[in-house]
């Protein structure tokens, strides 16, 4: 069989910064906050730090991303033998695949990723979407006209990922029979967690009551169906494993990686809409490795909007293809004691929108046994799976400890 | 048809055009390769098919199938008259060809995935929006 090359990278530390609502604070020093916590947390020196890589780099609308490489580079005076950011990759955690490439392949030895955001002060700054800039239509009243992929979802009125995802839920709902108290369970698990974790942005009880009554956003989904912009940055060190040994923590092994997209890359035209990019990553990861589902002690998956976990359940086979309501339900599986922890953190739901990062950062904190409060006690965690993405962008990691 | 809700309209492209512009004539029209007959959507050069550079416009009946829908409460912009729906629709032609669109005419809690709609336009400048409403009985 080929070598499964991301074997060859490790986990050697994880930062992040202060996280939270309308911070009003510089994204850049967020994200320096995370990448020098995540440096000294390896036991490293910034003279070390020999590759740099990111999601989505600097573009987007305002808050979308709070440094691009070039910032941090410059900022930390890097000198690097291997760089890259962008969209155009499977997901937020595309980004450290490619980390796990690079030193694999010998391009860097210590490669520091990072993702920051700042949609919650972007909000309060602009008061307003992304598509503010479109106003008018770009029709007579003025304004700016769609194209590319957008002018298939914004004439019609389709303007956030709550309505393109709400539609892939609702779908699953007509096929399996998945209904709204199930996906209520991946909200109130993620709350009940977030209760546990001092950087989360919601911790007060939520109730199923609560979460039924909530506004309601895109059928199937209300308020809490959909996650917290926030401000916040995350950085993970990934080195290369033969000299990860030697640095300050235990190293976390990169046991296999899900990156694959084999439907069509697009949002209404994918084949099978109870299903998204997540199927493919997440067929792919276990192609790479003799572990199996049953094998995973925690599990930290993606919940941009909560439908995209159930999701990401069926996508890694924690379930049958169709049969994650019935496998949330009444959320004892997956509560912290349960057979699957999952989104120990309190998800991007109530731990705020991380943009996937968040999910690898405590999959390491789990591994370590430093989640305090929030740690799964049940059994020491040994295995841990990482997933970001929804829609057409998705991948995932499978981390071992030491 | 009440005073027309905020949209935001297409660019047009060479390729995009005949999409947006066939409702002028009533027509919701696709590419399709004259060499091995696929549908194809989004527009683009080449057939996926077959490879070959030979996409044509054609009509098809505006006939097609709610695949999903949601209904969409969140007043994302001001100006929007929420609630409304927002459906992907497989055209009857070739149901792996799907549009996203808005379902008019119809109550947001009489729409069920699978019921039978019919393409209607909303003709706004210089592009015709293909909408759906439910098929006559």
């Amino acid at each position: 069989m080929t070598e499964i090359l991301e074997r060859r990278a490790a986990i050697t530390g994880i930062g992040q910064s202060q996280v939270g609502r309308r911070l009003f604070r510089d994204p850049l020093e967020l994200t320096l906050d995370a990448c020098l916590a995540a440096i000294a947390d390896a036991g490293l020196e910034p003279a070390q730090i020999d590759g740099l890589a990111t999601y989505p780099g600097a573009t987007g609308p305002a808050g979308f991303s709070g440094a691009g490489i070039t910032e941090v580079h410059d900022a930390l005076r890097l000198e690097l033998s291997w760089y890259e950011g962008g969209m155009e990759s499977p997901g937020q955690l595309g980004s450290v695949i490619n980390a796990c490439m690079a030193v694999a392949c010998g391009l860097a030895t210590h490669v520091l990723c990072f993702r920051s955001v700042w949609e919650a002060t972007a909000a309060a700054k602009t008061g307003a979407i992304g598509v503010a800039a479109a106003a008018g239509g770009g029709g007579r009243a003025g304004g700016v006209r769609a194209s590319g992929a957008m002018q298939w979802s914004l004439p019609f009125r389709a303007f956030s990922a709550a309505n393109w995802i709400a539609l892939y839920a609702q779908r699953h709902f007509h096929e399996y029979g998945t209904t709204k108290e199930q996906l209520g369970q991946i909200a109130l698990n993620a709350r009940r967690n977030a209760a546990g974790n001092p950087s989360a942005v919601y911790r007060d009880p939520l109730s199923l009551e609560d979460y039924l009554e909530a506004r309601v956003i895109s059928t199937p989904f209300g308020l809490y169906d959909c996650d917290a912009p926030c401000d916040g940055a995350t950085a993970v060190i990934v080195s290369r494993a033969e000299v990860a040994g030697d640095l300050r923590r235990p190293p976390i092994r990169v046991e296999a990686v899900g990156s694959a997209l084999r439907g069509r890359p697009s949002w209404d035209q994918f084949d099978d809409m109870t299903t998204m990019a997540l199927r493919d990553a997440g067929a792919m990861l276990w192609e790479r490795t003799d572990l199996r589902p049953a094998d995973v002690d925690v599990a930290e998956l993606y919940d941009g909007f909560s439908f995209i976990t159930l999701a990401w359940l069926e996508a890694l086979g924690f379930c049958g293809k169709g049969e994650s309501g019935p496998f949330v339900e009444g959320g004892a599986r997956i509560a912290r004691d349960g057979e699957l922890p999952l989104n120990t953190q309190g998800g991007q739901l109530s731990g705020g929108r991380l943009h996937g990062y968040g999910f690898l950062h405590e999959a390491c904190v789990q591994l370590w046994a430093e989640g305090g409060e929030r740690q799964v006690t049940a059994r020491e965690p040994q295995v841990a799976v990482a997933a970001a993405g929804g829609g057409p962008l998705a991948s995932c990691l499978l981390l071992t400890r030491g | 048809m009440a005073e027309a809700p905020f949209r935001v309209l297409p660019k047009l492209t060479p390729l995009s055009e005949p999409f947006w512009t066939g409702g002028e004539h009533g027509e919701l029209r696709f590419l399709r390769c004259t060499a091995c007959r696929s549908w194809v959507h989004p527009p683009q050069p080449v057939c996926p098919g077959c490879y070959e550079k030979r996409l044509e416009p054609e009509a098809v009946s505006g006939r097609a199938h709610v695949y999903s829908f949601t209904v969409n409460h969140q007043a994302w912009i001001p100006g929007l008259d929420e609630p409304y729906v927002i459906a992907i629709v497989a055209i009857d032609e070739d149901p792996s060809l799907r549009l996203t669109t808005n379902l008019v005419d119809c109550a947001p809690d009489a729409v069920t995935i699978g019921m039978p709609v019919q393409v209607v336009f909303e003709p706004r400048d210089d592009v015709w929006i293909p909408l759906f409403r439910p098929a006559d009985a």
